[in-house]
């Protein structure tokens, strides 16, 4: 049911044509490095066998790991590019390099990282994040993570938190095979067996039974190489009863050729445990993000999805919940920001499976300048999960009338024993609210920038300060830009 | 005389969209440190008036001047006249989810000086008014105006006003609607505007919180004219006889 309100700062009947912001340039987050060529190991351009092969051999792959690859690179050329969301053949394969990777090893504290990439992240405020007693930083530069470190008290707790790389090798390399790629098959779409095949970089985490994580562990990674593709990968296990939150941000810099971001997520999330996983993606405006990211629930266990989804020029993004165990519950909150040249395609997938299972999905999304966002959700609650719950709400802000807001939203409800809820709005700003909050003084820029925050808080006040502080901000420079 | 804080001068305007005028030639002064009342059967154009002078998009001028202080201000944008004093409280203030009244408060008092804001004396004098309004601490923290029933957005307005501290309040029907203990404190907050040497210009078409008031002039308006100026007395009239004599 649409809700319209006379006295709400977006109004929903209004159809008001207004000024257009001017453009100002984006220069906070569009940095880039100045880099020494031959520090950096480049493949060949396009995907074959032969990069692949070299892709696995350079990083040691274990053998099942590089057989893995293979079948991956089979089933991403059989498969069809998606057809049914916003165009992608801006993207060309073969003009792509899939696989950049810094010369650096693995550093274990921050003063032995190179100067260069250190500024990279001096921009980025790692070190002060890891000032502030974040659990643990595993930052990525390109495709290898150059910084790790976890801290000696969660280290102690059993908690592991590691670079997928190291994983494969290590204490836990049965616990990754049995997990990699179990939950997003590569068979999944086309650029899931891309990410089977070329994957780089990444992190993994397993939380033992019963330990639960005080502070979040966070990764910051970016893409940084023109033509580069990111492929990093992302496992986490959630062992029974154990509790963590673990976030991830992202921004890269601006360049002409088209970037492409293929990352793969997978969420463990064991009997009556309990993960947060929070993101704030800014991309650049030509990055293509195809990220898949799933989550699946045993009994009781509970899913938290906290969703920021910042630049690119064309995103695909619906983290899926499974909710396998009885009990178990999945949450989503995202806001999605589409400015000038965007096509963002963004919302969330839940399916149960399991009995008494709950789901609660709201999300926000902002256009402007042009820019085309699409709310895409499906709830699917299967025969057996008799008891289940599920609940949708999304929001939509058109700042404009040249920008475009679209909802789709699906539900496939096979048992009457389902109680399901849905709402939908789309509205703009109101030029009442603008006067009111201009009558005290606010410019009218400042205004507008005031109630789009407001519309993005349910997503703000669920991040960390530092998080949510820079989310304000983007929201900001995304606000000013034409 | 005191010297005229607000002084309006053959003022015509109707809305922004529409040819049709609804205020005719208003010619109006306000003096500093007192206390107008503008009053008018519904429809009148009181509201109109308020907004005009506050600079609503809403709202165009096709003839005339506002002046404040002496300066033209007719063509300032609402912001700039907010900051060179004037204050509008809104019959219906608007709602901002995710905006608490503190953080708009915050930025309204940083955009009006052009400095950051002493969190410290902010909070203080936050605390202050609360108290010599009488209101609860849960206010501020609250989404501005949102889920707030009539009487707590009216006296959220004047809280706003108090802390705010502009030269000239206008305030729109503040009150309607109310009960008795928001008319209490609106008519506090109003009363300590005044004493503070706040000028006042209240529009109204009922009288209740004006009986705590010393009213200095009082304007009956009537079809976009000011039909009738006269002092404090003329709202006991009005009470009485009601707008008949002037209609027509």
């Amino acid at each position: 049911m649409a809700e319209i309100r006379k006295d709400a700062p977006i109004d929903i009947s209004e159809d008001a044509n207004r000024e257009l912001l001017n453009d100002v340039e984006r220069g906070l987050y569009d940095f880039k490095d100045e880099e020494r060529e031959e520090d950096f190991y480049k493949v060949d351009e396009g995907l074959t066998e032969e990069i692949v092969r070299q892709i696995s051999e350079e990083k040691h792959d274990p053998e099942w790991m590089l057989e893995f690859r293979l079948k991956s690179l089979k089933i991403y050329h059989e498969l069809k590019v998606p057809d049914w969301g916003p165009p992608i053949d801006g993207l060309n394969m073969d003009q792509i390099v899939t696989y950049v990777r810094s010369k650096t090893g693995m550093k274990g504290s921050w003063e032995e990282v190179p100067e260069d990439i250190k500024n990279a992240f001096e921009k980025l405020g790692i070190p002060q994040a890891e000032r502030e007693a974040l659990a643990g930083v595993g930052a990525q530069y390109d495709s290898e993570l150059v910084y790790h470190n976890v801290r000696k008290d969660v280290e102690e707790q059993g908690v592991v938190y590691t670079d997928m790389e190291s994983a494969l090798t290590g204490k836990y390399a049965e616990m990754v095979r049995e997990h990699f790629m179990k939950l997003v098959p590569p068979t999944d779409h086309k650029f899931a067996a891309l990410h089977g095949a070329v994957w780089s970089g990444g992190s993994f985490v397993y939380v033992p039974p019963g330990t639960k994580v005080d502070i979040p562990l966070q990764s910051y990674f970016r893409l940084n190489a023109p033509g580069a593709g990111q492929f990093e990968h992302t496992l986490i296990i959630v062992d029974e009863g154990a509790d963590v939150h673990f976030i991830e941000g992202c921004s890269a810099p601006k360049y002409n050729v088209a970037n492409l971001h293929a990352g793969c997520v997978e969420l463990f999330v064991g009997k009556n445990a309990h993960l947060r996983y929070s993101t704030i993606e800014n991309w650049s405006k030509n990055m293509y993000n195809l990220n898949t990211k799933r989550a699946i629930c045993e009994e009781g266990g509970t899913i938290e999805w906290i969703s920021g989804s910042f630049g690119s020029h064309v995103s695909y993004l619906y983290p899926t919940s499974v909710l396998k165990g009885d009990h178990s519950h999945a949450e989503f909150t995202g806001i999605t920001f589409a400015g000038k040249g965007q096509n963002l395609d963004t919302g969330a997938k839940m399916i149960h499976l399991g009995k008494n299972t709950s789901s609660f999905i709201d999300t926000k999304s902002v256009c402007k300048s042009g820019g085309i966002s699409t709310y895409r959700s499906s709830v699917e609650i299967r025969r057996q999960a008799e008891g289940a719950k599920a609940s949708v709400n999304c929001g939509s802000l058109m700042l404009d009338s040249i920008s475009r807001s679209d909802t789709v939203p699906a539900m496939d409800i096979r048992t009457d024993k389902a109680d399901v809820g849905h709402e939908a709005k789309i509205g703009r700003i109101s030029d009442e609210a603008v006067f009111y909050m201009m009558s005290r003084g606010i410019s009218e820029a400042e205004a507008r920038a005031m109630i789009v925050s407001g519309f993005a808080n349910p997503v703000s006040k669920e991040l960390p300060l530092e998080y949510a502080a820079e989310m304000n901000n983007l929201i900001k420079l995304e606000m000013e830009m034409g | 005389m005191a010297e005229n804080i607000l002084e309006i001068k053959g003022l015509s305007a109707g809305l922004a969209n529409e040819g049709e005028e609804i205020l005719h030639g208003i010619d109006l002064q306000v003096g500093k440190g007192e206390t107008h009342v503008l009053m008018g059967p519904n429809g009148a154009g009181k509201s109109t008036l308020g907004n005009v002078i506050m600079g609503s998009p809403v709202y165009k001028v096709s003839k005339g001047q506002i002046l404040l202080e002496g300066g033209e201000i007719t063509k300032d944008s609402v912001d700039a006249r907010a900051k060179k004093g004037i204050f509008l409280s809104f019959q219906n203030p608007l709602e901002v989810p995710g905006l608490s009244m503190e953080a708009f408060l915050r930025n309204a008092i940083r955009e009006k000086t052009g400095k950051p804001v002493k969190i410290f004396q902010f909070k203080k004098k936050i605390e202050e008014t609360l108290k010599l309004l009488d209101m609860d601490a849960s206010y501020v923290e609250r989404d501005l105006n949102v889920g707030f029933s009539g009487g707590e957005k009216k006296k959220a307005e004047i809280f706003q006003l108090l802390l705010l501290e502009p030269k000239l309040a206008i305030l729109d029907e503040t009150d309607s609607g109310l009960d008795v203990d928001a008319v209490r404190t609106v008519s506090k907050g109003i009363e300590i505007f005044r004493q503070n040497g706040g000028t006042l210009l209240i529009i109204t078409h009922s009288t209740r919180i004006l009986d705590a008031l010393t009213v200095d002039h009082t304007h009956v308006l009537v079809d976009g004219r000011i039909v009738k100026h006269g002092d404090g007395t003329l709202v006991d009239e009005i009470n009485r006889g009601g707008y008949a004599k002037y209609i027509g």
